[in-house]
């Protein structure tokens, strides 16, 4: 038989059960919408995460106290608290590749203005901080070094913590606020930076000199963590490993002693939050995947329901001549035309998914011709899978008993 | 005349479980080119069984089958198909033309899969079979708006369209009156003066004068095979109504 005769009979018998077609489909659609929407929305936060970690600042080297072991889970946290600002100027002096160093502490105070108060975080860093961060000052001056020596009660605020202090649009410079009852000057405004990927906000924060947080609201020489940039992209492996020597060196570690720290980079870093995107995308996509089958199952069910309807049908074109192999290719077609309309059905309503879900809830989302393409090439071979049993079953028939089928 | 069907022992089990059936008991028989046979017999002496086989729709258990000098037996099942595509007409009790389907687009179905012919020409053949059975009227007709008679005519179309040698009919007029079945035993007629080979099976003696010559089975075996003396026309007995 001629493809294009079997592709006539294969639409005409679809057509007769537009309804049946139709809800056959309808599994196909809604599995291909739902993988291309997973997919879609996988994507994008991973994007949207990568995005945000650079955001962290420039070929960022990050040093924290405790090690990681490989599974994620910190070891001899409490032990290890022992990081000091000395390690970062030692950092600073010595490491050829590293452009900026700063210590970094932080607490979480209370803020109080007049009969305002606010909770936020209060960080303790150096100069540096600024520039490897990427931070400008809006209005007003950072601090100095000077600064730093003396302790200076000063601060620098974010928006966040001006907005809830003061209100909108008035300038805090020359205010003094109270952190945990020490009163601070405010000697600058940062420039607002928004909400990073895990939706903090970035604005909410105060900056001020180290030794003033340390000193004076802090009990302990440890820090939290040091913050360094590399002097360019080339050399953030090398000053990861300079970092690393030095502080071993310093901490008297000897070779087969582990790091009592961890130095991280930034593609560190978005490797981690890489591979968790990744898994959350494999396990989305995958719980899509399954619809996809089950609208395969369906597939299979209704065109078993229609060889053992269609049977006289099929013994008649027996009869007349047919060979297996139409018959195999007529119910195969008719299968295939299934899960490829509903594939192409599906690819539509997954991309107007997606932009709705853009447009309306704000979530990143990327389409990308990969999932596209899988979705497709997915919905096509569950088509042929479980359209091929049947289409057997049908063309092995023998024309007599067909025929004599009630 | 040249023989057409020979058939010898053929016989014919039907396994169900544990109970065999025994359809056919060993048959021999042969039919020669441009013979009008009417097969007849009581009801489960094998008639139908023994219509398969030559048909090509089903295989003996044992026994030999040679249509035009070839053995049957040695046929794949795509080879059973084209033969029944291009040699062989069947034409069933109940019709079996496919519901929901158009007069004409029923006729063409067995040019449908003859890969030589184009879809002109599947077009053309279908509609002059179906004029030469008297339905050039209804061309786009469904079933479901044509009479049983008509709807058997359309199946006579259908055997005949791809020209074929033989025409097997298994009680074409079972299901019709006895007018209706005489417009049929004239179609019947005409085709067999034209040198189509036609095997019938029939329960009504009267149908079986129209044929040249009548086999009688009895419980899976022949047992007359007779020609018929005083052989009934048609036309003439068509005539008859008109009045
Ligand atoms: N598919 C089958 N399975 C089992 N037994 C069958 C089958 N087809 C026919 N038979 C049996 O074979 C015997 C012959 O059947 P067949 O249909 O050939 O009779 P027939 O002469 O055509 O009868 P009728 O005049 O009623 O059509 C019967 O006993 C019947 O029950
Ligand atoms: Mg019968």
């Amino acid at each position: 038989m001629r493809i294009g005769n079997i592709l006539k009979a294969s639409s005409r018998s679809l057509g007769k059960n537009k309804l049946r077609t139709f809800l056959t489909m309808l599994g196909i659609i809604i599995g291909v919408a739902s993988v291309i929407a997973m997919l879609g929305i996988g994507e994008g936060s991973k994007e949207n995460i990568q995005a945000s970690i650079s955001s962290l600042g420039t070929n960022t080297v990050m040093v924290t106290p405790g090690t990681i072991s490989q599974g994620g889970v910190r070891l001899e946290a409490g032990s290890s608290q022992s990081l000091k600002r000395e390690d970062a100027e030692a950092i600073s002096e010595r490491c050829e590749n590293v452009m900026f160093v700063s210590p970094v502490v932080q607490k979480g105070s209370q803020i109080i203005s007049g009969s305002q108060n606010w909770r936020t975080m209060v960080m303790g860093v150096f100069n540096d901080y600024f520039s490897i961060r990427n931070l400008n000052i809006q209005i007003g001056i950072g601090f100095s070094e000077s600064d730093d020596r003396s302790a200076a009660k000063v601060c620098v605020v974010g928006q966040t913590v001006v907005l809830n202090l003061f209100g909108e649009n008035v300038d805090p410079v020359g205010q003094v606020i109270r952190i945990n009852r020490i009163p601070f000057k405010i000697i600058g405004m940062l420039e607002k930076k928004g909400q990073n990927a895990f939706g903090q906000d970035q604005d909410d924060v105060i900056v001020a000199p180290f030794s003033t947080v340390q000193k004076r609201m802090l009990s302990t020489t440890n820090v939290n963590m040091i913050i360094s940039s590399a002097k360019s992209e080339d050399l953030i492996e090398n000053a990861k490993n300079e970092i690393t020597e030095l502080i071993r060196q310093r901490h008297k570690l000897t070779p087969d002693q582990d790091n009592d720290f961890t130095v991280r980079t930034q593609s560190d870093i978005s490797n981690i939050f890489g591979s968790v995107s990744k898994v959350m995308t494999i396990l989305l996509a995958s719980i899509a995947g399954i619809s996809l089958i089950v609208g395969g199952i369906g597939i299979m069910n209704i065109m078993l329901v229609s060889v053992t309807e269609r049977t006289r049908e099929i013994g008649i074109r027996l009869a007349v001549g047919a060979r297996s192999r139409d018959v195999l290719i007529q119910f195969m077609i008719e299968s295939v035309f299934i899960s490829f309309m509903g594939g192409l059905i599906g690819i539509a309503l997954g991309i107007l998914v997606l932009e709705l879900i853009a447009r309306f809830g704000g979530w990143p989302i990327t389409i990308t011709v990969f999932s596209i393409l899988l979705s497709f090439i997915f919905a096509a071979i569950v088509g042929i899978f479980f359209g091929w049993y049947p289409a057997r079953k049908a063309a092995n028939l023998n024309p007599i008993d067909a025929l004599r089928y009630e | 005349m040249e023989t057409l069907i020979e058939v010898q022992n053929i016989i014919k089990i039907y396994k169900m479980g544990e109970i065999e059936v025994r359809a056919l008991k060993g048959i021999s028989v042969e039919i020669k080119k441009g013979e009008f046979v009417a097969i007849m017999g009581a009801s489960g002496s094998g008639k139908s069984t023994f219509m398969n086989i030559i048909g090509c729709l089903d295989r003996p258990s044992k026994g030999e089958y040679f249509l035009e000098k070839a053995n049957v037996n040695l046929l794949n099942k795509d080879q059973l198909a084209d033969l029944r595509n291009k040699k062989i007409g069947f034409i069933f009790q109940s019709f079996n033309i496919l519901p929901r389907t158009s007069a004409i687009e029923n006729v063409e179905l067995p040019l449908l899969y003859n890969n030589s012919i184009s879809n002109k020409e599947r077009r053309e053949r279908a509609y002059n079979a179906l004029k030469s059975v008297g339905l050039a009227e209804r061309t786009s007709s469904l079933p479901n708006q044509l009479s049983g008679g008509q709807q058997q005519r359309v199946a006579i179309a259908r055997a005949l369209v791809n020209e074929p040698i033989v025409i097997m009919a298994d009680e074409p007029t079972g299901n019709l009156d006895s007018r209706t079945s005489y417009e049929i035993m004239e179609i019947f007629q005409k085709l067999n003066e034209n040198g189509i080979t036609i095997v019938m099976v029939t329960h009504e003696p009267d149908i079986s004068q129209f044929a040249g010559s009548n086999i009688v089975f009895k419980d899976g075996r022949i047992i007359t095979n007779t020609s018929v003396k005083e052989r009934k026309q048609a036309s003439a007995e068509l005539k008859k109504y008109q009045n």
